[in-house]
């Protein structure tokens, strides 16, 4: 939104004068209703639109676990049919994973990042809302399958040749193969976006290592993706060129080697794990010290650890692989190198063990969840561990018992992650704050929850069920009480159970909107610089770009050392500091202006991609359209002219800090 | 998407900002981008060479690479990085008509490749090497094709650039752009010099 904010006045959008462009489209001016969001490029409005549609593919993909955990449930379960159970499995990790954890991490990147470097926006708003709007497309694209004739039933991981035409003959495999594309290329926009905004924008006296943890975990996770996404670009093009054009890629028949697939998946399957964790590292980083009152322990050692574990994450892609005869010198190698990664994971869990030690520790529903980020990802990771000894991997591959391990990190460590994220971040966004006796039944319930589903899982797996298995018989069922039928059950009604904890949560927010009581300002003594702002924030983020001296500069802020006490002392508030920033705020502050490109563009490619499902005369419209948007876009300025140059105000404040493009 | 994108989306040079790298945001973000173009071209040469053995029927590459003819357009496309550099260097002065009359050359040398890459392509498939015929076929057509569409799109940008300067409607630093779009073509060229290695120097 195209505003300008002069000291002492309210946030009142100034009127943009429409401007042409292309000589026929005039710039979108709306600041209300619909079309301010459909068409906007502030980066807290695409933040908070990345959330709703991550959530509600989250309730999409929980629907698909719950049927699954139906047909499981008992013998002979008829729920699901063989084909639609396969469905149901591939859809369920691809929503989870690509429509779900990367939105939702992109949610809290997308609002947070600036705040935390006190920037304005990022570098790249329109490319943002481009980002956004081609997540939506390729998460319609991926689930519209469903109604044209059947989803992908290959996996998350599609193995070729299994996913060629011949095994897999309906048009679901290129509904994903397409929908993840679109997806994709979204992902790699933002990232390259995300790298360049925290580079190029900190505040001044920010540098790299005063920013705060989730900023850095960020940043590393962009760099995964710029680095993976490619990889798996090229393992997508190849089965598209083999399933609508002939080529012959995966055809065994013609000499084809059936690890390609496995080898160029895995080289992005493997960061990608690490793009799902990091993130909710980078927020339970945040959480921790500041619900243990102290500074995070050894802040260098968790971004270090971060960054290796990023590093290292390129190199260990082929412990996926072990039971596909690699051979004796790269199964050891890749074993050896999957242990390392535990060390700076441990690094990691002994600093937020550390930062809690001797902390007043304040048991708020975000710290609930953080506290069992810690617990659950250990197990998980302790599981992870008996994966890189490649004897005991052979005898758990493919059984429940990898279940079992991926749901602990994923679910136990990336979502509470996220779940406490909200908690601790929602007064900052909304300015009212999430009740705190539902978020502990939200937390309870979780956890029983996610412990009852997962953690049978476990013994089913070493007992022998097989990961893919979509029906048992009575008689596989087994004696005794404890027994394979036994922990199926229980495994079912846990899944229930996260269930309603999870609604829990989605009432709580309901309920918030409706009747929550309004937040202060900085209502957990927080420490980082989001929280030098409104609740929610302004449009442009700050009244004044922050000039930065310390890590947590909001902290230091408020405190200052009492050497002789060896304490803190509370110096000023968040109230007092955010009213003395209204005060000196900064003149004549120009922000990008809407855009109609991005969501057009957004569109052009995902008709373009039909085109290859459906035929070329669609393909030509998908690429018209997507012509016709570059060029709209290429010819509109991001910020629009008649306020850009705005004039000097008299008092000489202006300061054109933040670059926007 | 990207690079129509991302040469023209950021404004901050016209204000002449102090960013934190000293490195602008489109400068910045153009090296990222190719450095994940690195990975893309990775992935599908090694796709090649895992495959470019493997005729299991039509002919096999040492039969058809006619090197003479692929080593004069390999020769244009290099000589159309350097009119690419003339290109810059004209557009940091400021002289818009040197810019226009080199990037008009760049654009002609890189359709002069593309062109080459057509005969090629048919020559191939008149000779029997289909897109189907092989894993060889597939994978040769797949990752020459796929630089192909990066000339292509390189000639895309750099005749529209010349249209929008020419018209005066360009919205960002003008030298920046015409640097960016070089940055893009310098890659493409690299590249290419890799595959040429690669696929046609190299016998399998």
């Amino acid at each position: 939104m195209a505003i300008i904010e002069r000291p002492g006045t309210e946030t009142t959008p100034a009127v943009v004068t429409p401007q042409q462009t292309l000589g026929a489209v005039k710039r979108p001016v709306e600041t209300k209703g619909w079309r301010e969001w459909l068409f906007t490029v502030d980066h807290k409005k695409i933040g908070i639109m990345y959330g709703v549609v991550a959530m509600a593919f989250f309730i999409v993909g929980g629907v698909e676990a719950l049927l699954i955990r139906l047909q499981l449930a008992a013998p002979n379960g008829h729920i699901l049919s063989a084909d639609k159970y396969n469905q149901m499995f591939t859809m369920h990790a691809t929503t989870m994973i690509f429509l779900f954890a990367m939105p939702m991490a992109g949610a809290f990147a997308n609002y947070f990042l600036p705040l935390q470097i006190g920037a304005r926006d990022v570098a790249f708003p329109r490319i943002n809302a481009l980002s956004l709007w081609l997540l939506v497309v390729g998460g319609i694209v991926l689930n519209a399958s469903w109604f044209l004739g059947g989803a992908a039933d290959g996996g998350w991981f599609m193995y070729a040749p299994n996913s060629g035409p011949v095994f897999s003959p309906s048009h679901g495999v290129d509904f994903w193969v397409l929908g993840l594309q679109v997806a994709g290329i979204a992902s790699l926009l933002g990232s390259i976006n995300l790298i360049v905004t925290v580079l190029n924008m900190r505040a001044p006296g920010m540098s790299l290592m005063k920013m705060p943890v989730f900023t850095w975990m960020i940043l590393v996770v962009q760099f995964l993706l710029v680095f993976s996404l490619p990889v798996i670009t090229v393992a997508l093009v190849l089965l598209m060129l083999q399933r609508s054009y002939g080529a012959t890629f995966f055809d065994v028949s013609q000499g084809a080697d059936p690890l390609l697939w496995q080898h160029l998946f895995w080289i992005f399957g493997h960061p990608e794990v690490y793009v799902l964790i990091l993130p909710s590292f980078g927020i339970i980083s945040e959480v921790l010290p500041t619900f243990s009152r102290k500074p995070l322990f050894g802040y260098p050692f968790v971004v270090f650890s971060g960054a290796s574990i990023g590093l290292v994450g390129f190199g260990v892609w082929a412990h996926h692989m072990f039971a596909s005869g690699l051979g004796p010198v790269s199964v050891a190698v890749f074993s050896i190198a999957t242990m390392a990664i535990a060390i700076p994971t441990g690094v990691k869990i002994f600093n937020w063990l550390l930062t809690m030690w001797g902390g007043k520790l304040w048991y708020t529903t975000a710290m609930k969840f953080a506290i069992g980020l810690v617990i659950l990802f250990t197990i998980g990771g302790l599981s992870g561990v008996t994966h890189s000894v490649a004897p005991s991997d052979t005898q758990q591959t493919d059984t429940y018992y990898i279940v079992a391990h991926f749901h602990y990190v994923l679910f136990g460590g990336m979502v509470f992650g996220l779940f406490s994220g909200f908690y601790y971040w929602w007064p900052k966004v909304f300015g009212k704050m999430l009740n705190e006796k539902l978020g502990s039944w939200n937390f309870w319930l979780m956890v029983i929850g996610m412990n009852m589903t997962f953690g049978p899982m476990h013994i089913l797996g070493l007992q022998g069920q097989p990961r893919r298995m979509y029906i048992w018989t009575k008689a596989r069922g087994g004696e005794g009480l404890f027994n394979f039928g036994f922990w199926n059950m229980v495994a079912s009604i846990g899944s229930f159970i996260l269930a309603i904890g999870v609604l829990f949560f989605l009432i709580n927010v309901v309920k918030t909107a409706r009747s929550g009581k309004t937040a202060p300002l900085d209502p957990w003594d927080a420490r980082t610089l989001e929280w030098l702002t409104t609740s929610p924030p302004k449009p442009h983020n700050f009244d004044r770009i922050p000039v930065v001296h310390h890590l947590d500069e909001f902290f230091h802020r408020k405190y200052e050392e009492d050497s002789a006490a060896n304490t803190m002392r509370k110096i000023a508030d968040g109230e007092e500091l955010v009213r003395a920033e209204e005060a000196a705020a900064d003149a004549n502050i120009h922000l990008p202006a809407p855009s109609y490109w991005p969501i057009v563009l957004a569109t052009g490619v995902g008709i373009l991609g039909l085109g290859i499902i459906y035929g070329v005369p669609i393909m030509v419209v998908g690429f018209a359209v997507v012509l016709f948007a570059s060029f709209g876009w290429v010819l509109e300025p991001s910020v629009a002219e008649d306020i850009d140059f705005a004039p000097a105000s008299n008092d000489g404040n202006t300061k054109e800090i933040a670059p926007l493009g | 998407m990207a690079e129509t994108a991302t040469h023209t989306a950021d404004h901050s040079t016209e204000h002449g900002h102090e960013t934190s790298t000293g490195l602008t945001n489109n400068k910045l973000a153009m090296w990222l981008f190719l450095g994940s173009e690195c990975l893309l071209f990775g992935g599908l040469i090694s796709t090649y060479m895992l495959y470019r053995g493997r005729v299991s029927s039509g002919p096999h590459p040492s039969r058809i690479f006619d090197i003479p003819f692929t080593s004069v357009s390999s020769f244009v496309l290099l000589m159309s990085s350097l009119t690419m550099v003339l290109a810059v260097s004209s557009a940091q002065r400021g002289d818009d008509r040197r810019t226009n009359l080199w990037l008009t050359v760049t654009a002609l040398l890189g359709a002069t490749f593309i062109g080459g890459q057509v005969y090629e392509f048919t020559t191939f498939i008149r000779e029997g090497l289909g897109f189907s015929t092989s894993l060889f076929g597939s994978s040769f057509y797949t990752l020459t094709g796929f630089h192909g569409v990066h000339v292509s799109v390189g000639v895309i940008m750099l005749l529209s650039t010349m249209g929008i300067i020419r018209k005066g409607k360009i919205t960002g630093n003008k030298a920046e752009v015409v640097e960016l779009i070089g940055l893009y073509w310098h890659f493409v060229d690299i590249v290419w010099i890799i595959i040429f290695t690669l696929v046609y120097l190299i016998p399998s």
